[in-house]
């Protein structure tokens, strides 16, 4: 039998409608709009001033404290403003305006296709490379990759493992690269493993991508008899399950250990990343390639072409559905992301981040919520619920603002996947509300904590 | 371009609904539904139409005049109350006794509540016991099955009020037995006097699979109930097999299988948790046979359903899932 | 027939009698002391428990009324000054009165003002919603139109009106108690002094935005033009951040401000009379000519001062 995670999970319509698309260059746009807070942590500071000249690769925001990272410049152009500008959901966020004038890229970084195999012996200078090239996890959380590499002191890390899951029905994104970069993604699985001390590596695909599981073991095998590096990296097909791809679910079907409540994946001396991720850690070590491009999968049956597009950073998302033929009649929604835990845009005019991963239109008979009813107490949420919280009960409690409670039933772990919603038969807005006591929750948590 | 359509994610949902589980339930019970008009005849299928048709309206009438919200009859639920309380009842009974039960199942159990999802007890179940209660010469006239066309009716004692009333004049199990002809596999297939969703183990038991298959029920609830049932009778049978039935009878008769299966599964009155279910089905199965052998009462299951609904909320308390990463 | 009606009313009546001495004597034994005076305070206390003071209920404000020495930050604004007053009296110090306050609603974004950009799905709540983006209109700072507030209110005091899609308070029965303020994630919600005869004005908008996009989100936008601020005699308006604010205990009720603001970002209410909007404009006006020509006189007089004063100089 498959592996997979032990508590919960649903399994929404594959949809993966995208995935014989090859990734095309999506042609640079006139303008991009680059948000100083494209990661977890602090906001990024910008160096650069209207009026500047950059390159594509030039650093034009500085890390704003310890977890946080740089970011570069994804064209060559001249700064216009730096200067609050709606985000995708409306709200201001310092942006950089740079007008797009040519494609000069920095000196030092390599453009060619050229495959490097060599990997350096230094740990550090790698994690300080990584750190410069602004790399964050390209999962979806975009959490600095540096930070996560330098685990607290005391913890040890046993094994790498690389997040090639994409569980959330329609993106391709991750499998593309898969097959199009399938070496470049083994070589900075490589050297993931090596910084972390030379720990057993596995990839977890999940088996509906099959072409990729065949295509990443033959990678394996043919690198392996270039390098030792190579050897220790094995690839694990897992069952089809959403969500796997969330890190403590990936651990639990790939190491059968359960992260605890609060505790990081090292505490049980797992480290995660994710594909793209790993595609980037082989640029801005081997390349010295800074994040500047990512491959977003652009996608929806109502949508007339399927695309899974490289990406300048900052793209605004009206250029990219324009370049694909505009925003169909009888889409309504458009998602940053998976139709799972995707957030709804607003406003089209904002930009894309490093993180963004693909861009979902969805019609009205698709997304619209139908009226909430009565709760039958069919404890399908909590089935679902992969963990192991009663979201039913969680509802309730926080309507009535009972934190207390909602401590002890632990909202505070809710991952916030949407398989509770997903599977209420009376379509009860569960997470809507419980993903607002679980800000609360943590927010006195952490007022406990600092007081102590 | 129209409006974009702005909502917290995740931005699809499943195609259940409370319709479509509950449209699975109504299917699961269309063998029991057949086998029960072929049986009985067109009476049942009276009997359940009126049955039906009370539960839909009083439904209607109350969310609509009294609580003054949407009618909530689009769910299903009402339909599936008016078939379980047919199958709960003799052929035999008085059509205004059948309205007064549906009444009460809806009117009272559920819809003083607050509705569905809202009721503590399982309304099907109360409609019977007020029914039991109030009406026990009409409700426990039990007769033979005839069949679509048959002959007059036989009245005729089920299997288990038989042994009730035989043990009370001291003759011994196997007699009792004996003397009416009972026999596993007319049990199975029907042959019985007893309540309509009684007679047809076999189609109950098909109607079970299908929500198994269709995700609709988790299987807990019922095998503990079975399970229980089947390990008290065996201790007791096995001390005095003249004073008590054995467990195969007890499993076969008086609708335990279709309490079981169908009512003791109701989303609403059971537990949430697979623990907890199971608890409930072993209270459901203790109390069943406890209520057979040393109650007044020949039939003891859905006394035992509305015993153990009254505690489910303790259940849903006390077993809960285990949490991921936690101890 | 009648012995029996005799002992049952016998055995009752005995069985009372003991019950009742034996509540007494736990009463008594279980009695918990406590100054008298917290009971005698709750009774004055409104006994909503809406924890409008601070405090969990009724009980703990008196409570805490009885432990303090001055009364210092205790307050409720339920009750107001009278009951205030009355809680002084029993604890034999000095209330300090208050100006009595009412809740306002800071956003006039109605649907006609403040058209819609998208379509919000998700659960009505405004704290969902704000959580979520910056909402269905153009203006990230104004109303969400949910109705946090209304299920806040424990008086019965706010509706949501369906034709602008705004709250309305109802004056007579809010109480300042303040739990719309802290449930509004958007802080559109302000406990402000009631006025005398309940007249008062404030600037009915929180839109930070400059000028132009603020008048693009809305018509009523306050686009931070200054000219309230420059209007103002008293000293009551400060602009900040591309808003306004009036601030009530400056505010002398003028109308001036609201006559000249060019969105009718500024409402004056309860006033007897309705404003006679161009007569305000003609006095403001004048008056500013005047001041200008003032203005110009002094500085003309000035000059010649300046200008005579190096003939002084040099006659000298």
């Amino acid at each position: 039998m498959k592996r997979t995670f032990s508590i919960g999970g649903v399994h929404p319509h594959d949809s993966k409608i995208s995935r014989g698309c090859a990734i095309e260059p999506l042609p640079l746009p006139p303008t991009v709009y680059l948000s100083v807070a494209q990661h977890i942590g602090a906001p990024a500071k910008p160096v650069v001033a209207p009026g500047d000249k950059v390159k594509v690769g030039q650093v034009v925001a500085e890390p704003g404290g310890f977890v946080s990272a740089f970011i570069h410049s994804s064209v060559s152009g001249t700064v216009k403003s730096v200067a609050p500008r709606k985000d995708l959901a409306g709200n201001e966020v310092m942006t950089i305006e740079i007008a797009v004038e040519g494609d000069e890229w920095m000196e030092g970084i390599d453009t060619s296709d050229t495959i490097l195999t060599e990997i350096p012996d230094d740990n550090k200078a790698i994690i300080e490379k990584i750190r410069l090239g602004g790399v964050v996890g390209l999962g979806g959380a975009t959490f600095p990759t540096h930070v996560k590499l330098s685990p607290p002191p005391g913890s040890k890390c046993g094994m790498v493992i690389i997040n090639a899951c994409e569980c959330e029905p329609y993106l391709t994104s991750d499998f593309r690269t898969l097959l199009e970069k399938g070496e470049q993604v083994v070589i900075g699985a490589a050297i993931l493993r090596q910084v972390m001390g030379n720990v057993p590596c596995t990839i977890g695909i999940e088996e509906n991508k099959p072409e990729a599981i065949e295509h990443i073991k033959a990678v394996i095998e043919k690198l392996s008899k270039i390098s030792p590096k190579y050897q220790g990296i094995s690839v694990l097909s897992l069952k089809k399950r959403y969500p796997q791809g969330g890190e403590k679910q990936l651990i639990d079907a790939v190491m059968h250990r359960q992260v605890g409540s609060g505790a990081l994946p090292i505490s049980v001396g797992a480290v995660v990343q994710n594909v793209a991720t790993a595609l980037a850690v082989y640029d801005a070590v081997l390349k010295n390639k800074p994040i500047v491009d990512n491959s977003v999968t652009v996608t929806g049956e109502c949508f007339p072409r399927q695309a899974n597009l490289l990406v300048r950073v900052g793209t605004p998302l009206r250029f990219i559905l324009d370049y694909l033929g505009g925003l169909p009649e009888n889409a309504v929604k458009v998602i940053s992301g998976g139709p799972m835990m995707g957030r709804a845009v607003s406003n089209l005019d904002a930009a894309t981040l490093k993180g963004t991963g693909a861009l979902l239109m969805l019609t009205e008979a698709q997304t619209r919520r139908k009226p909430a009813s009565n709760c039958i107490r069919c404890g399908k949420c909590a089935d679902a619920c992969p963990m192991g919280l009663e979201p039913f009960l969680l509802n309730r409690l926080a309507k009535v603002d009972d934190l207390e409670a909602l401590e002890a039933n632990a909202v505070q772990d809710c991952i916030e996947c949407g398989c509770c919603l997903y599977s209420c038969p009376a379509n009860i807005p569960l997470l809507d509300n419980i993903r607002l006591a679980k800000g609360a929750v943590l927010r006195a948590i952490r007022a406990r904590a600092t007081k102590k | 371009m129209s409006k974009l359509l702005v909502s917290p994610s995740p931005h699809i949902h499943s195609k259940d609904s409370t319709r479509s589980l509950m449209a699975d339930v109504l299917i699961a019970l269309a063998p029991a539904v057949v086998a029960s008009v072929v049986f009985y005849g067109w009476r049942e299928l009276l009997l359940m139409g009126v049955s039906v048709a009370t539960c839909v309206l009083l439904e209607y009438l109350i969310t609509r005049f009294l609580m003054k919200k949407p009618s909530t009859v689009g769910d299903l639920s009402a339909v599936i109350t008016g078939v379980l309380l047919a199958l709960n009842v003799p052929y035999t009974l008085p059509w205004w006794i059948m309205v007064i039960g549906a009444v009460v199942a809806i009117g009272v159990a559920k819809m003083t509540f607050g509705g569905i999802g809202q009721n503590v007890f399982n309304p099907a179940i109360v409609g019977r016991v007020f029914l039991l209660v109030s009406y026990p010469s009409q409700m426990t006239t039990w007769s033979a099955p005839q069949g679509l066309f048959g002959a007059d009716a036989i009245t005729g004692a089920t299997p288990l009020g038989a042994i009730k009333e035989g043990l009370l004049k001291g003759s011994s199990v196997q007699d009792i037995m004996a003397a009416g002809g009972y026999d596993y596999s007319s049990m199975l297939f029907a042959n019985l006097g007893g309540s309509a969703g009684e007679v047809c183990a076999l189609a109950l038991l098909a109607g079970f699979v299908y929500l198994l298959c269709r995700r609709v029920v988790k299987p807990w609830i019922t095998l503990s109930i079975f399970a229980t049932v089947a390990l008290t009778s065996l201790i007791f049978w096995g001390i005095n097999p003249a004073r008590f039935t054995d467990p195969l009878f007890n499993l076969l008769t008086g609708g335990l299988i279709l309490g079981a299966c169908f009512m003791a599964t109701d989303y609403v009155t059971s537990p949430m948790s697979n623990w907890g279910g199971v608890v409930f089905g072993v209270g459901i199965g203790f109390l069943t046979v406890m209520i057979r052998y040393f109650g007044s009462y020949p039939e003891g299951v859905s006394f035992a359903i509305l015993i153990m609904n009254s505690v489910v909320p303790l259940l849903n308390r006390w077993f809960k899932q285990k949490k991921f990463g936690r101890a | 027939m009648t012995q029996t009606i005799i002992w049952t009313i016998a055995i009752v009546t005995a069985l009372g009698l003991v019950l009742a001495l034996v509540l007494y004597l736990v009463a008594e034994k279980f009695k918990v002391e406590e100054d008298p005076r917290i009971d005698e305070v709750e009774k004055t206390m409104p006994g909503a428990n809406c924890g409008g003071c601070g405090f969990a209920g009724c009980r703990a404000f008196a409570e805490a009324a009885v432990s303090s020495e001055t009364l210092d930050g205790i307050f409720c604004p339920v009750g107001g000054n009278d009951t205030m007053a009355k809680v002084a009296g029993i604890l034999g110090i000095e209330a300090v009165a208050k100006a009595p306050m009412v809740a306002v609603v800071r956003c006039n974004g109605t649907c006609q003002n403040r058209p819609k950009v998208n379509d919000y799905d998700g659960y009505p709540s405004c704290r969902v919603k704000a959580s979520l983006y910056s909402g269905d209109t153009a203006c990230a700072w104004g109303c969400l139109g949910c109705g946090d507030c209304v299920a806040a209110c424990t008086f019965g005091a706010l509706s949501m009106d369906p034709e602008t899609g705004l709250p309305v308070v109802d004056e007579a029965k809010c109480t300042a108690c303040g739990a719309c303020v802290k449930a509004c994630p958007k802080s559109v919600m302000e406990l402000r002094a009631k006025g005398p005869r309940g007249m008062r004005e404030y600037v009915s908008c929180l839109n930070r935005d400059k000028g132009p996009s603020a008048k693009k989100a809305c018509a009523a936008a306050c686009i931070g033009c200054g000219i309230c601020v420059k209007t103002c005699t008293h000293g009551a308006i400060v602009l900040e951040n591309n808003v306004a604010y009036i601030d009530s205990s400056k505010c002398k009720l003028c109308r001036e401000c609201e006559a000249l603001c060019p969105t009718g970002a500024i409402h004056g209410v309860n006033f007897p009379k309705p404003l006679d909007k161009d007569a305000v404009k003609a006095r403001v006006q004048e008056r500013q000519r005047k001041a200008r020509e003032a203005a110009a006189a002094a500085a003309k007089a000035a000059a010649e001062a300046a200008a005579q004063e190096p003939q002084k100089k040099e006659e000298e």
